[in-house]
């Protein structure tokens, strides 16, 4: 028996009621935009451990140009910062905002006792533990378990891919994660999946879990898809995966739901080979994505209540390998992007290659810390609570 | 309510085994649970053969490699290559060994060693070795926990993930040592840093040859007097073994987590107890402790029965087990365990899945639900996972090339075409008025059901076959068959 899944489920039209409401009617019912002052933080996840010496580039020191005859950047190509720091060549834009005092960059983030595997140190850093624990939740996902006690809507915390990362699942309570807001709404608009919802009434706690969680999706997509189509952003994107993920959580932003967290991520920068073309490839598309994104948020005004982060598992070793690569290393940077930094350009010293820790970067700021900063002082969370510790509080924000 | 015969022994095939299969689902009324115990232990009994799925090439090259120094001097391409066919082999493992879930006769041995596959949470990017460990996973899966625990310990494969290799006189690695006893035995609290110190040494020299036999390397080994739980001796690795036996809190530690994994997870301390006393004094005899077990009338009380949320490899096997199905591509069962969160031989890390609510988000619920569908519908699938570790990464993206030629072909590719001949059969001799209930009964554990009112307005009513064909789909697409 063939049956034709929508046929199958007597799936209604896309053009149900609601979304026959004229635009022009749906927009008298809310305010147009969101008061200033709802910060929005969009996380952007370097999948792979990103180079951060070839990102953020020591161009007056001797020994990253010895430790990388062949994939160290010249002085005359990198983009320069400062008389000592040049930025990788294809983050123009990026440039841009440093100059103008919209990004800052902190040098040699990390944790103790580092490890060196993709899959343990991403762990480390969506859970927020210690190298030596394994943690089940993630830092979000336990920002949504403080916050979210009695929410309605698991919308405080978004990402855009098939799959909700560790870093937002909760105890209680788990980000939503998907690529494409019709998409999800088209899943969840199934009149059978809302015909068996509205008759569940009450089963063991179990099941009432499962239900609670369909409930929260079915009436989250219908949010969120609503919500994406109340503001489409007019701004032109580059057609790239980041350049078309940036674009939703734009049109998201300009809406006004209640969304606090954006999560995407880029990748793979996992380069034992062919660094330089790879690393350039994924720059040149984070490059155009944050280009388009941070214009469009400059022009609605939206520039100084959103942060953006990025961080990767891992830097890479300071020596390059015999294959026109990097390997595993350590501690990395991680760049900061907002209208609203209080402290910007350069917040720390450039890694001491002259220090190394058996040829890797020794870490200087644990990556708890921003995650306390940023829970905190943009957040307005319970950082201590979060992250089970106090962490000291960086400035830039 | 009165909990049917049936229900029961559909309990205890969903616990000590993967489901019920499609074939002897409909004589599941008249047998006792006692029976059907019995049944699984005996199809269970006979020794199991060795899961391989190393390729030609990479076993060829692994017979010429005489030494450690032979790998040294191949060229990066050579390794790359090696590299890559081993993951290709792994991914074949996992296939495999499902398809023995689905499958096999020896359901309870399969099920037990899918439970010591999550406890012995191991990672590794060689084949030989992880074939390895599922072989002595497999063998050791209901004989003695001492024996289990030993030979995994002595395995390359776990010597490698927990660094043991590393572990040396003077300058001792502690990961093994701590693990061995937090993850695989006592769990924490029940020791201290300076247990842990001291057990490391006491695995020094423990290692692994390149042909996958353990060694044990007395140059490496610390022979010096240590103090370990409070004995002292010249303690070596078996010795801290046995040691680790002679603890009470390592059969309470074994039992509560099995009591969770097979009864619920709530755990009853008055029973759990009662077990771990027994499995104690029967020298850890698995067997006997799941006897114990599925043998006792509180195994069928209506709170254990539906209570387990299953694992993405629970739920993908039992749908195949009741609905026989050829799929199109097999690789597609890889993307789904990803998808869903669970990769068997690539657990998130040596404590293994969390498993309970952490199966569910939002993404992972809604493509459980359409799974169903997507099968019997013969729906591509598409999902894109990211590339997020070190093992999968650049190897999902060529499995996403993949997909995506695939669902090129539009209605051309066929996810799956299920043999709907003995699923039907089940309900050959059911009355027209019973048969939805019966379906229900059959497709689901849970105490609440999907009303039929509301069922009735979605089945099929073209023939008493599409009727049953599609309520079995409707009931498989529901929160409720998350459950069992």
């Amino acid at each position: 028996m063939i049956i034709k899944r929508k046929e199958f489920l007597q799936i209604g039209s896309l053009a149900t009621a609601s979304l026959m409401v004229p635009q022009f009617l749906r927009a008298f019912e809310r305010p147009l935009m969101v008061p200033p002052g709802n910060k929005v933080l969009v996380v952007i996840q370097f999948s792979g451990g990103n180079d951060g010496l070839n990102t953020v580039i020591p161009i007056q020191n001797d020994i990253y140009y010895n430790a990388r005859p062949r994939l160290g950047i010249l002085k005359d190509k990198a983009l320069p910062l400062t008389g000592e720091v040049g930025l990788n060549p294809a983050l123009k834009a990026f440039k841009g905002l440093f100059d103008q005092g919209d990004m800052a960059i902190l040098n040699s983030v990390g944790y103790p006792n580092p490890d060196r595997s993709h899959f343990r140190s991403m762990d480390i850093w969506h859970s927020a533990s210690n190298s030596n624990e394994y943690v089940n939740t993630g830092w979000i996902g336990r920002y949504l378990d403080a916050r979210c006690k009695g929410c309605d809507r698991p919308t405080q915390a978004v990402e855009i891919d098939d799959i909700v990362s560790l870093a937002l699942k909760g105890e209680n309570n788990n980000g939503l994660a998907f690529k494409d807001p019709r998409k999800l709404y088209s899943i969840s608009n199934e009149k059978y999946f809302k015909d068996i919802n509205a008759d569940h009434h009450s089963g063991d706690e179990t099941t009432d879990y499962l239900y609670k969680t369909l409930g929260d999706t079915l009436s989250s997509a219908d949010y969120i898809y609503q919500q994406s189509k109340l503001h489409p952003t007019a701004e032109p994107y580059p057609g790239t995966t980041l350049g078309k993920d940036l674009k939703i959580i734009a049109s998201l932003i300009l809406s006004d739901i209640n969304t606090k967290i954006y999560y995407v991520s880029l990748g793979s920068f996992d380069t034992h080979v062919n660094q330089e073309n790879q690393q350039k490839k994924l720059f040149t598309e984070l490059n155009d994505a944050v280009q388009a994104f941070t214009t469009d948020l400059k022009k609605n005004n939206r520039f100084e209540d959103v942060l953006m982060m990025t961080f990767s598992e891992f830097g890479r070793r300071v020596t390059q390998n015999a294959s026109g690569g990097t390997d595993h290393g350590t501690a990395n940077n991680m760049f900061f992007i907002s209208g609203g930094l209080k402290e910007k350009g350069l917040l720390n010293p450039m890694p001491d290659l002259s220090d190394l820790d058996d040829g890797d970067l020794k870490h200087k700021v644990d990556f708890k810390d921003v995650y306390a900063t940023v829970l905190n002082k943009w957040l307005n969370a319970d950082d201590k609570m979060i992250l089970g510790k106090q962490y000291s509080y960086l400035d830039f924000i | 309510m009165q909990v049917s015969n049936r229900l029961k022994n559909q309990h205890l095939l969903w616990r000590a085994a993967f489901g019920p299969v499609a074939e002897d689902a409909a004589n599941l009324d008249g047998l006792s649970q006692k029976e059907i115990w019995e049944m699984l232990l005996k199809t269970s009994y006979k020794k199991p053969g060795k899961i391989e799925s190393a390729s030609y090439m990479l076993d060829g090259l692994r017979k010429e490699l005489q030494d450690i120094g032979q790998i040294q001097k191949l060229s990066p391409e050579q390794k790359k290559t090696m590299l890559q066919q081993s993951r290709v082999d792994i991914n074949n493992l996992n296939l495999q060994w499902m398809t023995e879930m689905i499958s096999s006769k020896a359901q309870f041995r399969e099920k037990m060693s899918f439970f010591w596959h999550g406890h012995f949470a191991c990672r590794g990017i060689n084949i030989f070795h992880q074939q390895q460990l599922l072989d002595i996973v497999r063998n050791n899966a209901f004989g003695k926990f001492g024996d289990l625990l030993r030979e995994v310990s002595k395995s390359p494969s776990m010597l490698r993930f927990l660094n043991n290799q590393q572990n040396r006189k003077q300058r001792p690695n502690e990961n093994f040592a701590r693990e061995v006893m937090e993850l695989f035995t006592m769990g924490r609290g029940n020791y201290t840093e300076n247990d842990v110190k001291e057990a490391a040494r006491a695995f020094t020299g423990w290692g692994f040859n390149l042909q996958g036999e353990f060694v044990f390397r007395n140059n490496q080994h610390d022979d010096g007097s240590k103090t370990f739980l409070g004995k002292t001796g010249n303690f070596n690795g078996d010795d801290i073994i046995d040691i680790l036996l002679e603890q009470k809190q390592t059969a309470i530690y074994i039992t509560n987590k099995i009591y969770r994994y097979f009864v619920n997870e709530k755990l009853d301390e008055k029973r759990a107890d009662w077990l771990a006393n027994r499995f104690y004094k029967n020298e850890y005899d698995i067997k006997k402790l799941m006897e114990d077990i599925f043998t006792s009338d509180w195994f069928y009380d209506e709170k254990n029965i539906g209570s387990k949320i299953k694992s993405p490899v629970d739920l993908l096997v039992g749908i195949r087990r009741l609905l026989p199905m050829e799929l199109e591509n097999t690789a597609v069962q890889l993307l789904l365990q990803r998808a869903l969160g669970q990769i068997l031989f690539y657990p998130p890390n040596v404590a293994s899945w969390p498993g309970g609510k952490s199966w569910i988000d939002s993404s992972t619920l809604m493509l459980r639900l359409i799974i169903p569908q997507m099968i019997t519908a013969n729906e591509a699938i598409n999902i894109r996972p990211k590339t997020d570790d070190d093992i999968m990464m650049g190897q999902m993206a060529e499995e996403r090339v993949n997909l995506q030629k695939k669902t090129n072909f539009g209605s051309k590719y066929s996810a799956a075409v299920v043999d709907w001949q003995l699923p039907v059969k089940i309900f050959e001799n059911v009355s027209r008025e019973n048969l939805l209930p019966k379906i229900s009964e059959t497709v689901l554990q849970t105490k609440t059901k999907v009303g039929s009112n509301l069922l009735a307005k979605y089945l099929n009513n073209e023939s008493r076959e599409n009727y049953i064909k599609s309520a079995i789909v409707y009931l498989m697409s529901t929160p409720e068959y998350q459950l069992c």
